[in-house]
């Protein structure tokens, strides 16, 4: 990639690599998942992919939503809002790590000047039921890349074990281009920041989960996700259900950025968000179970 | 003979697991091979991030042959015998052989070559292979039997001599290849034994040496340092962790904003260590200067300035895994912006806290569980500020410099800025004391609801005593709030300053008292609460300071803390909350409630027990918790109300006498292990123990001491020779039923009481019969004279001794009763004829035994 040397790519052009890079690596390229989240790990895509003996190969960017991370756009390193690029590899390639490695390549990261580690760091998710053993990816010490080998997914082994990827796009943005504030950020090759894109949503989205959000509305919409996920599953659309545990997930993100939910209270909230994820996720195994065993004799439930 | 060595290589292995892996590594192959009969001469494991490998020198190449032998039945045995035997050992009769009248089976196990031996080890070593936690991978994965590893497993190289020992696992063959550094040599190589393993590897970037690279790390870190005119402060935790994470380590020096040091060090420090595994550097002292640069290696290391450390400098050392080629300039630009993210965080941390001052904080503990059953933190901060002021208002804690036995962490600070000034009175300097301890024991866990701690837990304490300070509170609060978990381990530093020992022990004899309150002792190695050192920490707090104490004061009055704030809350619930009046309907009005009388009541546990237990069912649809949620307008309150009524359920089944007694005997027991530890006999502690009824422990300790030293002394050989003499006979003559032998309260007879008086209780009508109306008159050999003399001069000088804490003294007086003791055995025959000569002379020994007791049991103590 010589135009790498030359100039440092936008954050499109990178997204634009990594999709051309996974794609030829056979991934499908899909869209964002149409629900507000907090980590692209919820996208259906990769939780619910991640069960059953299927294999899946999918890659996409994901926008993700942590309210309590926002700071009305005065800090340069944190977002309310920002994008993760996923990679989802089912089973894991035996070199998941050398095309991950390529991948960063295509980016502009040049291994023999760049100091990139594997760092230990295991990814659990109590919420989703998930938990996975592998590392972070240091470049100079900054952690670029969470790289998960899943093991459990919703409660359930993972069958084959499914490798993820989970590239920070912002941070790597700014470590290609040299840039200390996030806002700075050359979107495209065409004069936008990041900045000219996010800085007013930023701004207004930060008063909006820590002031302006109703949170009479914020509970009521945590009940009737529950509610809906339940009557969900009695009907037997476990993709319907799993929808309303991404809703009372975010919800529940909104409600603690609002300030309301006690330490105590959290723990409980946690928990009834997990049952909603694991329940889709068990309703998912028990609906595809039996053609999933005709297909794969040596998957067993 | 022949050298075999096996690489396991595989993705990234998480630094702190390799040491361990090295060990299970090595254990493993040794043990496999033993099964094998097959012995290395010497075995070692190496690691790096990507590889374990092991290299054993000089396995022979095949096992020797073996053969065993295995005895069967008598020839004369029935034939059915005989046929089992045979189907048992798979032989036909004719290759049994026949010895004494016996048969034997003799089987011939042939040599192995040590080849197939590996072959067969190799794949068990792999699956048995203890992981903290391992994964499976691949497509292999889809059963749940696939092979786990720490990280997918992706080559074993295994070569005995120059042969390759094949094996397979988890579809990973064993060969030759392995393969380099991941960036500088990424290709295959080819290894051709243990011979060249190591060179090879080198030679492709990769210091298989996990020994190796920690020394590289130690003295090019600290090179990187001394060329930039710092000191490294030396970190061996991070040495191994670096090594841990690189093949071929390259320590770079950095800069950071300079205007980052505002920040505590502690704090920078930290933040460099935990979350970007980097060293920090100092400015050398002015002291160490000249030494520094002197290359001098017998010059020692410059001597620190009186904080005990030069001062922090805007300098990390990060550990690359490469030689970079731009010779590391990107990666110390890129380490510096990631550690200037951090440290704006730690600042911005530290500037958000500093906003409101710690009392502020202090308010959000309520939120805060100390222990489900305990209550909130803020009651916990209830009970240590009264304990502190109480532990300063009784004259345990002095206001004057404490009598230390070497300086404390807060005396080295407070003493030389805050010298002792009598300007108040001594009632006033207490009255100052005991509102300091107060303001400090109040202050002293806020800092745990502040930013910093909540990102850097360790940091407790330390951060509240810097807040302090920033707001202005006295250095002695400061000093307080920063040192009151110490001491936290053996060897930590055990505080001095007043008013950080009345913190420092009020908040562990609460947490002690607390969980025994709720039965929760430590249990074999179980320990959650870290009670152990806690009351390690009381004893050495106590010992440290010389602090005058009975024990069981001080937990009556923790524990009398413990319902008082319970029921204060309880209290508050009562009266303020709509669930609390609905309660109370029908039982009392809540007009009595308000007034003082009642408040009064109701912190006195017994009056309300006692009204609890006449409704039960009021307590129940308390401990619903529902009802109360949502009805108070402050959202802190029904946490507040929920402890405090969890608290009072929990009070109504405790029983506060049990776990006084048993805390009692918990600090007993950690004392004999702490005095043990100490080189202190663990006998003579029992014979002071024995005495019952101390809880003072600096005075049973002095007791202790003085024993230790009495007692290897000539007098107290022979002393205890005599009493040992003197208890055998007591004991062979049952002389023990005797109360004037359990020693404390009773006056001991001495033969010249009148028996009698004894008669009327029937406890000691046994007793009296042994004194068969001895006549008081009979003449009394010169040494049994002697021995009466000496007692009655001993006995009150031991005592007065005793009363006045005087061990050693006590000690001397028995001294003087080894002579005559020793003066009576040589001439006094104990077991006369004469009926009222032998009471009485079993009466004067057992005279004498309590006599000694009154300093310890004796017959607690060997030799």
């Amino acid at each position: 990639m010589a135009d790498t040397k030359l100039k440092p790519l936008s954050l499109q052009d990178m997204i634009l690599r990594l999709h051309a890079f996974w794609g030829e690596q056979g991934c499908l390229i899909l869209q964002p998942y149409d629900m507000r989240m907090g980590a692209g790990t919820f996208h259906t895509a990769t939780t619910l992919r991640a069960l059953g003996p299927e294999p899946w190969n999918a890659a996409f960017v994901q926008p993700c939503r942590r309210p309590t991370d926002g700071r009305y756009g005065e800090n340069p390193n944190r977002l309310q809002h920002y994008y993760q690029y996923q990679v989802i590899l089912k089973p894991s390639p035996e070199n998941l790590q050398e095309l991950y490695l390529q991948s960063l390549g295509m980016i502009g990261v040049d291994p023999l000047v760049h100091d990139i580690r594997f760092v230990e760091d295991d990814w659990e998710s109590p919420t989703l039921g998930a938990w996975g053993l592998g590392w972070e990816v240091w470049c100079d010490g900054m952690e670029v890349t969470q790289f998960t080998y899943f093991q459990q997914m919703g409660g359930f082994d993972c069958k084959p074990v499914a490798g993820e990827l989970t590239y920070g796009l912002e941070r790597l943005a700014m470590y290609i281009q040299g840039v200390d504030n996030v806002y700075d950020l050359a979107f495209n090759n065409h004069g936008v920041t990041y900045g000219d894109v996010f800085l007013e949503n930023e701004k207004q989205m930060s008063k909006w989960n820590f002031e302006v959000a109703d949170t009479d509305s914020l509970f009521e919409g945590f009940r009737r996700a529950e509610a809906e996920c339940q009557r969900s599953l009695e009907a037997d659309v476990p993709i319907a259900a799993y929808e309303q545990a991404i809703e009372a997930s975010h919800l529940f993100n909104l409600l603690q950025a609002r300030g309301v939910i006690s330490v105590q209270e959290r723990a409980s909230y946690m928990g009834r968000v997990r049952d909603l994820a694991r329940g889709s996720c068990e309703a998912y195994m028990a609906r595809n179970a039996d053609a999933w065993a005709a297909k794969y004799p040596e998957w067993s439930k | 003979m022949s050298d075999f060595l096996l690489e396991l290589r595989c993705e990234e292995i998480p630094a702190r697991m390799q040491a361990g892996a090295r060990a299970d590594l090595e254990k493993l192959f040794v043990k496999e091979l033993a099964a094998a009969g097959l012995k290395a001469g010497a075995v070692t494991v190496f690691s790096t991030p990507r590889r374990l490998a092991l290299i054993a020198r000089d396995l022979p190449l095949a096992t020797e042959a073996v053969s065993e032998e295995t005895k069967g039945p008598r020839t004369s045995a029935p034939e059915q015998a005989l046929e089992g035997f045979l189907r048992k050992t798979g032989l036909s009769k004719d290759q049994l052989t026949e010895r004494d009248g016996v048969w034997f089976a003799v089987t011939e196990k042939p040599g192995r070559e040590t080849r197939d031996v590996l072959a067969e080890a190799i794949p068990a070593i792999i699956r048995a292979f203890p992981w903290p936690k391992s994964q499976r991978w691949g497509a292999d994965s889809i059963s749940t039997e696939s092979l786990r590893w720490v990280r997918p497993l992706s080559g074993i190289v295994a070569i005995l001599g120059e042969d390759l020992v094949a094996c397979e696992i988890g579809g990973v063959a064993s060969g030759y290849a392995t393969r380099g550094h991941r960036f500088h040599c990424p290709g295959e190589i080819t290894i051709g034994g243990a011979h060249d393993y190591a060179e090879k590897l080198r030679a492709c970037h990769v210091i298989v040496d996990h020994a190796e690279r920690e020394a590289m790390i130690r003295e090019k870190a600290k090179a990187a340092a001394a060329d930039a005119g710092l000191v490294l402060v030396e970190d061996e935790g991070l040495v191994i962790e670096n090594a841990g994470l690189t093949e071929w380590p390259a320590p770079l020096l950095g800069r950071f904003d300079e205007a980052f040091l505002d920040v505590p060090p502690e704090v920078i420090q930290l933040t460099a260590r935990v979350n970007q595994k980097y060293f920090v550097c100092e400015y050398p002292s002015r002291l160490g200067e000249g030494l520094l640069s002197a290359s001098d290696p017998a010059s020692p290391p410059p001597t620190p300035p009186a904080s005990g450390r030069g001062e922090l400098a805007n300098a990390f050392v990060c550990t690359a895994n490469i030689e970079a080629t731009d010779g590391g300039a990107a990666i110390v630009d890129g380490n510096r912006k990631v550690l200037a993210a951090r440290l704006s965080d730690a600042r911005f941390f530290w500037e958000q806290d500093k906003k409101k001052p710690l009392s502020v904080h202090a308010e959000k503990l309520a939120r805060i569980t100390f222990h489900e059953k305990l209550g909130s933190v803020a009651d916990k901060v209830e009970r240590v500020a009264k304990l502190a002021r109480w532990l300063v208002e009784e004259g345990i804690i002095k206001p004057s410099p404490l009598q230390g036995r070497g300086l404390g962490v807060g005396a080295a600070s407070a003493a030389p800025s805050q010298p002792h000034t009598p300007a108040l009175s001594p009632e006033g300097e207490r009255e100052k004391l005991a509102d300091q301890a107060e303001l400090a024991a109040r202050l002293c866990k806020a800092d745990l609801v502040t930013e910093m701690v909540g990102e850097f837990p360790e940091l407790q304490g330390l951060m509240g005593g810097y807040y302090a300070r920033a707001e202005g509170l006295p250095d002695a609060v400061a000093d307080a709030i920063r040192d009151h978990y110490k001491p936290v381990g053996q060897g930590d530093d055990v505080p001095t300053a007043p008013v950080t020992v009345a913190v420092a022990l009020a908040d562990k004899l609460d947490t002690l008292v607390g969980f025994f309150l709720i039965n929760q002792p430590p249990s074999g190695s179980r320990d959650p609460f870290a009670l152990r050192r806690a009351a390690l920490g009381v004893v050495s707090l106590i010992q440290a300071n010389g602090l005058r104490v009975a024990l069981r004061a001080v937990f009556e009055t923790a524990i009398e803390s413990y319902y008082e704030v319970a029921f204060r809350r309880y209290y508050y619930f009562l009266i303020l909350s709509p669930a609390g009046e609905r309660m109370l309907q029908g039982h009392v009005d809540r007009h009595d409630m308000v007034s003082a009388s009642f408040y009064k009541q109701v912190w006195w546990p017994n009056e309300v027990f006692a009204a609890v237990r006449q409704s039960p069912n009021a307590m129940e649809v308390v401990m619903g918790a529902e009802e109360f949620e949502g009805n108070t307008d402050d959202d802190e309150t029904p946490h507040a109300y929920d402890f405090s009524v969890r608290s009072v359920a929990l009070f109504r089944t405790s029983n506060p006498e049990a776990a006084l007694s048993s805390l009692l005997v918990f600090f007993a027991d950690r004392l004999k292990v702490q005095q043990r530890e100490a080189g202190v006999r663990h006998d003579l502690i029992d014979a002071v123990f024995a005495l019952g009824g101390e809880d003072d422990l600096v005075r049973l300790l002095a007791r202790v001491h003085a024993l230790q030293a009495f007692v290897t002394t000539e007098d107290g050989t022979n002393l205890l020779a005599g009493y040992k003499r003197a208890a055998n006979i007591l004991k062979k003559e049952s002389w023990s039923a005797n109360a004037g032998s359990q020693g404390e309260g009773v006056v001991p007879p001495t033969g010249e009481e009148d028996p009698l008086v004894l008669v009327d209780d029937p406890e000691f009508r046994g007793v009296a019969g042994a004194f068969a109306r001895p006549d008081k008159n009979y003449d009394r050999e010169p040494a049994e004279q002697a021995l009466i003399d000496a007692l009655k001069a001993a006995e009150p000088q031991a005592e007065r001794a005793v009363e006045a804490e005087d061990f050693t003294a006590a000690m001397a007086a028995l001294a003087t009763l080894r002579a005559p003791i020793d003066a009576f055995f040589e001439s006094v025959t104990v077991n006369d004829a004469d009926a009222n000569k032998r009471a009485s002379r079993l009466a004067l020994l057992d005279r004498f035994r309590a006599a000694v007791h009154k300093v310890a049991d004796f017959s607690r103590i060997e030799g």
